[in-house]
């Protein structure tokens, strides 16, 4: 009987993105009516715009928290970061759910969406993101299968756990593919995305971005949800995970500067003008301060500290998209691009839609481990008074 | 068995009559709000091609002279634009057209990126919109006629042909008059050549022509990295089973210790 409780707290911050989720999901459904001409600011210049460069190629590399640790926990076997996984996988299904759904909307064709499953455009980087991409929907789906029927459905539960070492296998392997071929993806901007981002390194670029981007984002996850619910994040547990994140920086940092030099952009860096103060910005904020933060361990080890952190990192990967996307082109393309009110609601709307599903399902599946139990009864008791 | 058709830009008058053609074989809409002809035209969705004037100086006098640049899709021998697409929409066919599909097109515009001539146009407007481009009239090129444009040109600035013949015609035309023409045919080496060759007595740059883009074959740059994608997903698999495999093992051998100990 008590497996069918649900329950979802009711905040005025809920209420907000409700409110949120519903304008972006009319908008969206507009869109899909009236075609992207009325509702983006899209053109032949800008073919690509937030959609693109926010919705899927920032969201994809944020959802990399899920493969980064079920690579650590699940496959190289590190007990320490067992009590995080569930909660990574979740903001990386959400975080997937998303992109999907902003790809879909940034497709012209719509209903031809399944095409590439049967018309095998094979040489092309975007083939190889589309497969990626949806099969590891579909794992993804599966795994937290496992997860939900431990609640509904039960007597599924035995099967999901027999296929689950399989799934994650090819969870960890999908994303380290398309996370490449993301990047991959501006390889053929060839003499027309500034020397300061175009290098044949890029796949190498994201897919080490998003998979130090992760350990920020489930602390970040945590941090916050810890005030929205009331649990205690592990901080020793994010701490060594943080740790590793800034190895892995560490290498992206030294790769990033040799690859500058090697192919003569270095000089580019401080020239002054836009593309420059946005590189330095992005590997400054993004990548140099956190990784003083990282290895200070007065620092790493404070609350605040770990915040600051994972904040930069984010912040640093997302305008390092945002600079492929757009700052790294529009000295090619000329003119500007700067998204509609639609695009913009569009996004916000989606990312609404996600944190209310996460905080959904945390209130109501084993997520975060240990006090869940608490939260069923603290919400039960908001029930019963209300 | 390649074709081409080869641009002599000290030819063309600016007549327009290409564009006419091209929209009447093609039905494509005229709209005022974007012309085909003159300083401010510019490829669209219903203008597939379009012949830009040029104001510019050449010659020892630095004389200021007019010149009209015939854009459309150059039909590259290993374009980018085929290469990009995930669905098959665009294709390469045997006798040198690069040619759109709309039923296999999902609309995500990979193809506008991957140009380097920037030539793929998208109809924003529709709710079901299509990739537009210069098809190279395949159907006419099938029935052993030229294409549109190059059938109506009175001054013979258009020429249609065999790829390899234009190109001897083009390097004999340039080399007995050099005084005249510039030492470059442009789409001989450009993204790795393409079917439409132009030869000029201006420079290039000057008439807006990409002449920094790259001579490999743009392709060539992003296949290289899907041919390693197998061998790295077989790689990284194998490695991540092994992984999984090996500590599962190390873990419930641990378990068992512990058991003994507690057992004990
Ligand atoms: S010019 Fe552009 S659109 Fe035309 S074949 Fe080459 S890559 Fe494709
Ligand atoms: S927009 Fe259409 S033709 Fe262009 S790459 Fe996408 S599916 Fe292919």
């Amino acid at each position: 009987m008590a497996a069918k409780n649900w329950s979802f707290r009711m905040t005025p911050t809920r209420a907000v993105l409700m409110a949120l989720a519903a304008i972006g999901g009319a908008l969206m459904v507009y869109r899909l009516v009236v075609g992207l001409g009325p509702t983006t600011n899209l053109s032949d210049e800008w073919p690509w715009g937030m959609w693109i460069g926010f919705d899927v190629l920032t969201g994809v590399a944020l959802a990399g928290g899920g493969y980064s640790t079920c690579l650590l926990v699940n496959i190289m076997g590190i007990k320490k970061f067992a009590p995080i996984a569930r909660a990574a996988l979740l903001t990386s299904l959400i975080g997937y759910l998303l992109v999907m759904v902003g790809l879909f909307l940034d497709i012209g064709r719509w209903f031809n969406f399944w095409r590439p499953f049967v018309s095998w455009g094979h040489t092309s980087i975007l083939f190889e993101v589309f497969w990626c991409v949806s099969l590891y929907t579909t794992v993804q789906l599966l795994e937290f299968g496992e997860i939900a029927t431990e609640k509904v459905g039960k007597r599924w539960h035995n099967i999901f756990k027999k296929i689950l070492p399989v799934l994650l296998i090819v969870g960890v392997l999908l994303p380290t593919l398309h996370q490449s071929s993301l990047g991959s993806l501006y390889v053929i901007e060839v003499g027309k995305l500034y020397p300061l981002w175009w290098s044949l390194l890029l796949p190498i670029f994201f897919l080490m971005s998003s998979f130090f981007v992760g350990p920020a984002m489930v602390s970040l996850e945590s941090l916050l949800s810890s005030r929205a619910t009331g649990h205690k994040p592990e901080y020793n547990v994010l701490q060594s995970l943080i740790k590793i994140a800034g190895y892995m920086m560490l290498v992206y940092l030294v790769l990033k500067i040799g690859d500058l030099f090697y192919r003569g952009a270095a000089g580019l860096v401080f020239a002054g003008n836009l593309e420059g103060n946005m590189f330095l910005l992005e590997m400054i904020a993004g990548i140099i301060i956190p990784l003083i933060i990282c290895f200070t361990p007065k620092l790493r080890n404070s609350k605040a500290g770990l915040a600051t952190f994972s904040v930069l990192v984010v912040a640093g990967v997302i305008i390092n998209r945002m600079n492929v996307v757009f700052t790294g082109m529009s000295d090619y393309i000329g003119g500007s691009y700067f998204p509609s009110a639609i695009e913009w609601l569009v996004s916000i709307g989606l990312v609404a839609m996600g944190v209310l599903g996460y905080l959904f399902i945390v209130e109501n599946f084993n997520i975060v481990p240990k006090e869940h139990h608490e939260v069923h009864e603290e919400t039960d008791a908001v029930r019963h008074t209300a | 068995m390649s074709k081409a058709v080869l641009v002599d830009i000290t030819k063309c008058v600016g007549c327009g009559s290409c564009g006419v053609a091209c929209k009447m074989w093609n039905n494509l809409e005229y709209r005022k709000e974007s012309p085909m002809l003159g300083k401010d035209s510019k490829l669209d969705a219903e203008n597939w091609t379009n012949i830009k004037l040029v104001e510019t100086e050449t010659g020892a006098e630095k004389q200021s002279v007019w010149r009209f640049v015939k854009n459309q899709c150059l039909h590259c021998e290993e374009p980018a634009c085929v290469s990009a697409c995930f669905s098959k929409a665009l294709q390469k066919t045997k006798s040198g057209p690069v040619v759109y599909h709309t039923n296999l097109c999902v609309g995500c515009r990979y193809c506008m990126l991957a140009c380097p001539f920037d030539i793929p146009k998208y109809e924003w407007g529709k709710v079901i919109p299509r990739i537009r481009k210069c098809q190279m009239c395949p159907g006419r090129i099938k029935e052993g006629n030229s294409p549109a444009c190059t059938e109506v040109c009175p001054t013979n600035a258009l020429t249609f042909g065999e790829h390899k013949d234009l190109l001897k015609q083009a390097r004999a035309t340039i080399n007995n008059n050099n005084k005249k023409y510039v030492q470059h045919i442009f789409g001989e080496k450009e993204a790795g050549g393409t079917a439409w060759l132009y030869i000029s007595d201006v420079p290039f740059k000057e008439l807006g022509f990409r002449t920094d883009v790259t001579t490999q074959a743009v392709p060539y740059y992003t296949e290289s990295i899907m041919h390693l994608t197998p061998a790295v997903g077989l790689t990284w698999g194998a490695l991540l089973t092994g992984m999984y495999v090996y500590n599962r093992r190390r873990n419930t051998i641990a378990n068992e210790e512990n058991d003994n100990k507690k057992g004990k």
